[in-house]
């Protein structure tokens, strides 16, 4: 009986209700019931964020399969091969359960890859905690969340053999009770190796390959299932258990499977909604119909009713559309393999999704009107009140060189390499730079009428929601440019982006003003550097009781490096090098680290951009790279150029490399100029003989460059007119390496 | 020399093994699937890194019982070349091949990162080109390194110059700053009695070429070529 009650149990308005009846001419069941709710969930629908990610660019040269075609877009790198890419949040899994909802969002990520066909290559993820520091019960569960996240990661990506290459922590109360787990997947293929999700050729038969199905993961889309069955298990967690092995081998027995195109017509994962979206999203991309009996699927438990089957969330299962006649061919593969692969269904073509069970037809729904008519929805937007500008103490707290090593020490700004060194980052022995750099690079092998061969692609994912909180569409510009810019001073030039965005419940009208304006510029700044949207995913709601999180629209990009030759890491390389500026020296400490961590104030206003003058800094520094003049390129970020600074000092894999530097008396004040986190601008390091022509790069760009000084010594020493800032190499690396090994106890 | 590298469900270390084999050192290279049980003649089995069986009950505690294992383990009798890297070190312990157990790291955690070694044998087939007590550079990524064994399988290890890497710190210095994992006597590589089969937990297949940053993964390689020259040469 489908009461008004359960109708809101699923999420389902009263208006969507009479949709859904004019869809189906009746009232539904409550199997349909639960479909659509799913369906409809803004994860599969986006029903509120729609209208504005319209904004995205999505076209340009090289795009090969578009965002939303697919469950990832596909870019061309050349010679007939391609890379596959995608972000995706698992933000409400990990608050509830960080290891498995970490692990899980890894695996969820890395089969939206495989399904297009690609061989996974690397993984990246950006990760949002509330401070980790202190004796507070707060601090205390933040620990625990990043601990359990970062492990969960570790598991899922060090057991399947996919490097994770790099990525961003930030650590920042916002996030108290909602932490952020973002990953990014990114897969090589050939041209003609692209799969697509498409039902086609009526007949064809349906395979379901993979785990086994079972209540796991049950609330996943929509909402827990107590009260359905008599046998539900109350304490089962809406979280789902990831099996990182299971999906290793159902990689490997997939892509030996995709060697065969005859035999594969459509391919798709169960992610989200499961079997419900893999259905129905397959035949409503082809037009046709599809039907599937659930007394065929592979199940784990017993009594599991066609509702708690279609909905089910269990891990690691694809759904596989097969020519007719070429069913041994899957059989024999996922046989040798120890894999269950079953004949659950056929396409249609009366484009109806019908399932049914044992026989007995238990749902029947047009798979297009359940797949496409999900209702939009023009949410209210209205600016929040806008943050105090941030005034700097005529006497600031503490020194400009003691604050130097506390920035160095704090979590967001600090070595992330308690992360890094928990994730199998090396594997497939292509990550030519490893975390720590601005951008990972990663090789890929192409194999060429010639012989064996090598495309090198730079990637980074960056966002700063303390900048998008105080203005979130300067903000959204920033994450972009900054994920450029970290390409550029790798080397390499963009060839694309995939976006999360995460931000608040939408029906608060200040939330969703926020989420329109960071799409709108996140959208023009990709626009301007040439870098389509391809895909990506978004979580609303991120929100606890003490108000919603800081808007994080996080942005990954990967670019190409046309030439080994020019791939660049961020840290000195010895003593006797000239450090140049590319950029202006700044000003303005509003947003920045130093008046959050050293004044304790999170005020504004948002640092400005530029964005052509941002293309024009990275068109210095790229032909500056690829004419061979460059030592090291670092940009300056969090903690403004101070920090970036101390960092090309103390983030080599080897020994230290002390700096020499000279500013002018400042015009303002000393942390204004050390601090200040102007964007657009990379700090050099280059051979004496390339100065003249790096000025006439500059010159030439119009870009503002100035010699800072000299690489060498023990020691950072920045003099600025009478003032003088200092820090030990030693001391540096030891408080910024070893920062969060001491927060987490694992360092002394 | 031809090589021969295991797959079992759950290696990850197989194709980068295959990759350093066939196109950085140019042998011949082939893949043994864990269900067969023909060796097709490979001169040296290597058993890669990974998650056999999703490393599930213990690490490497079902593979030893592959049917592949019985051929591999026909193999080491004969005196015929075995190394096993990480899991496959773990595979070796497992089925008897080698003495001693890994465990968990020490810290708990997985550790991945570049890690000093100090050859400790030159007499060892992955070790003969490697000049004695020189330091390399190789990469660990493992969550169960921690070599432990009973004192007297430690003292056999010692007297025996059966320990073949040690980790070290830069200058060659083992101590318990230098122990990433725990491990007994700093051990990071043995090899058996005979010598002809090896374990390490470091990952050479990492650093065998310039273009990743450094190389000295190399000389395992190039030592079990020169092992097996000078013995086809004997023959």
């Amino acid at each position: 009986m489908i009461t008004p009650e359960l109708i809101a149990k699923h999420g389902i308005t009263p208006e969507e209700y009479e949709m859904i009846r004019g869809i189906l001419g009746r009232d539904p069941n409550i199997t349909e019931l639960g479909i659509f709710s799913v369906m409809w969930s803004e994860h599969c629908s986006y029903k509120n964020s729609r209208p504005e990610l319209k904004k995205f660019p999505t076209t340009g040269e090289g795009i090969l399969v578009k965002a939303g075609e697919e469950n990832a877009g596909v870019i061309d790198i050349g010679d007939g091969y391609a890379v596959a890419f995608k972000i995706e949040s698992h933000n409400h899994p990990s608050a509830v359960e960080p290891f498995q909802g970490a692990a899980t969002g890894v695996g969820g990520i890395i089969r939206d890859i495989f399904t297009m066909g690609a061989r996974p290559i690397f993984l990246l993820n950006s990760l949002r905690f509330g401070d980790i520091r202190g004796d507070s019960v707060q601090a205390r569960t933040n620990r625990r969340l990043f601990e359990g996240v970062v492990s969960g990661i570790a598991h899922y990506g060090n057991c399947i053999g996919i490097p994770t290459v790099g990525g961003e922590v930030y650590f920042d109360n916002s996030y108290n009770g909602n932490p952020l787990v973002n990953a990014l997947c990114l897969g090589v293929l050939r041209h003609d190796q692209i799969r697509r999700g498409h039902a086609t050729g009526a007949g064809n038969p349906v395979f379901y390959v993979g785990a086994k199905t079972g209540r796991d993961g049950l609330a996943g889309a929509a909402f827990a299932s107590r009260d359905l069955t008599e046998e539900s298990k109350n304490d089962r967690p809406a979280v789902q258990v990831g099996d990182p092995f299971m999906e290793k081998i159902l990689i490997e027995a997939c892509l030996e499977l995709f060697a065969h195109p005859d035999a594969v017509v459509g391919v798709q994962d169960m992610g989200a909604a499961g079997l419900t979206c893999s259905t129905c999203e397959t035949a409503s991309r082809a037009d046709m119909g599809i039907e599937i009996d659930l007394a065929k699927v592979p199940q784990r438990e017993k009594g599991m009713t066609p509702y708690e089957t279609m909905l089910s969330e269990s891990q690691e299962r694809m759904l596989i559309i097969v020519r007719k006649g070429r069913e041994q061919v899957v059989r024999d593969i996922f046989a040798k393999w120890d894999l269950d692969a079953a004949e659950i269904g056929m396409v249609t073509e009366d484009g109806i999704m019908r399932v049914r069970d044992h026989g007995e037809i238990v749902a029947e729904i047009p798979a297009k009107r359940l797949a496409d008519e999900a209702p939009i929805y023009f949410r209210e937007a209205s600016e929040p009140t806008p943050a105090p500008n941030f005034v700097l103490p005529q006497v600031p707290p503490v020194l400009a060189s003691e604050a130097l090593l506390r920035l160095l020490a704090a979590p967001s700004i600090a070595s992330k390499r308690w992360v890094y060194e928990q994730y199998d980052h090396m594997v497939r022995v292509g990550t030519v730079v490893v975390p720590g750099s601005d951008a990972a690079v990663t090789r890929i092998p192409i194999e060429t009428p010639e012989g064996l061969k090598y495309k090198h692609l730079a990637s980074s994912v960056d966002c700063n929601g303390h900048y998008c909180a105080l203005d979130p569409y300067v903000g959204g510009k920033i994450a972009v440019a900054e994920a450029a810019r970290n390409l550029a001073c790798s080397g390499a030039r963009p060839l694309g982006t995939t976006d999360n965005l995460n931000f608040g419940n939408p029906h608060k009208p200040e939330n969703f003003w926020q989420l329109r304006r960071a799409v709108e510029g996140v959208a023009e700044a990709c626009r301007h550097f040439n870098a389509p949207v391809t895909g990506g995913n978004v979580s609303l709601y991120n929100q606890s009781p003490a108000g919603a999180i800081d808007p994080t629209p996080t942005v990954a990009m990967v670019g190409i490096i046309d030439d080994p030759a020019h791939i660049t890491t961020q840290y000195f390389k010895g003593a006797g090098d000239e450090i140049w500026l590319v950029g202006a020296l700044g000003e303005g400490l509003g947003g920045s680290h130093y008046a959050a961590e050293i004044c304790g104030r999170k005020e504004g206003p948002c640092p400005v951009i530029d964005l052509a003058a941002e293309s024009a800094v990275h068109a210095v520094v790229l032909e500056a790279i690829r004419q061979g003049l460059v030592k090291s390129a670092h940009d300056c970020s969090e903690g403004g150029l101070a920090v970036a600074l101390a960092e090309c000092c103390i983030s080599g894999p080897s020994a230290t490399v002390g700096a020499t530097v000279e500013l002018p008396a400042p015009s303002a004040s000393l942390e204004e100029l050390l601090y200040n986190e102007s964007q657009s601008r990379i700090v050099l390091s280059v051979p004496a003989t390339a100065a003249t022509a790096l000025q006439e790069m500059a010159h030439r760009h119009a870009v503002p460059v100035r010699k800072l000084g000299m690489t060498g010594g023990d020691a950072l020493e920045i003099t600025a007119g009478t003032h003088k800032v200092q820090g030990n190499c030693a001391e540096m690396q030891d408080r910024w390496a070893w920062s969060i090994g001491r927060i987490m106890g694992s360092h002394t | 020399m031809k090589v021969g590298i295991l797959q079992f469900p759950g290696s990850n270390c197989d194709q980068d093994m295959f990759h350093v084999c066939s196109q950085v050192m140019g042998l011949q290279t082939t893949y043994l699937w864990h269900k067969n049980t023909s060796l097709e003649s490979a001169d040296l089995i290597i058993l890669p890194g990974g998650f056999s069986y999703g490393d599930y009950l213990r690490c490497g505690a079902i593979a030893r019982f592959s049917p592949i294992m019985r051929s591999v383990i026909d193999h080491a009798k004969d005196g015929g070349l075995v190394l096993g890297v990480c899991n496959g070190f773990q595979i070796l312990c497992e089925s008897g091949l080698l003495p001693g157990a890994l465990v968990r790291n020490q810290n708990l955690k997985f550790i991945c990162k570049p890690i000093s070694v100090k050859v400790c044998n030159t007499n060892s087939p992955a070790t003969l080109l490697a000049k004695t007590d020189s330091v390399l550079t190789i990469p660990i990524a493992h969550g169960e390194g921690n070599y432990q064994a009973d004192d007297s399988t430690l003292a056999d290890l010692e007297t025996g110059g059966q320990v073949v890497l040690r980790y070290c710190d830069a200058s060659g210095t083992t101590s318990s700053i230098s122990n990433p994992n725990g491990s007994r006597n700093n051990i990071a590589g043995i090899c058996s009695a005979m010598g002809n089969v090896v374990g390490m937990m470091p990952h050479p297949e990492r650093c065998s070429e310039s273009a990743l940053g450094c190389s000295d993964g190399l000389v395992v390689f190039e030592s079990y070529l020169e092992c097996f020259s000078k013995s086809a040469a004997l023959a």
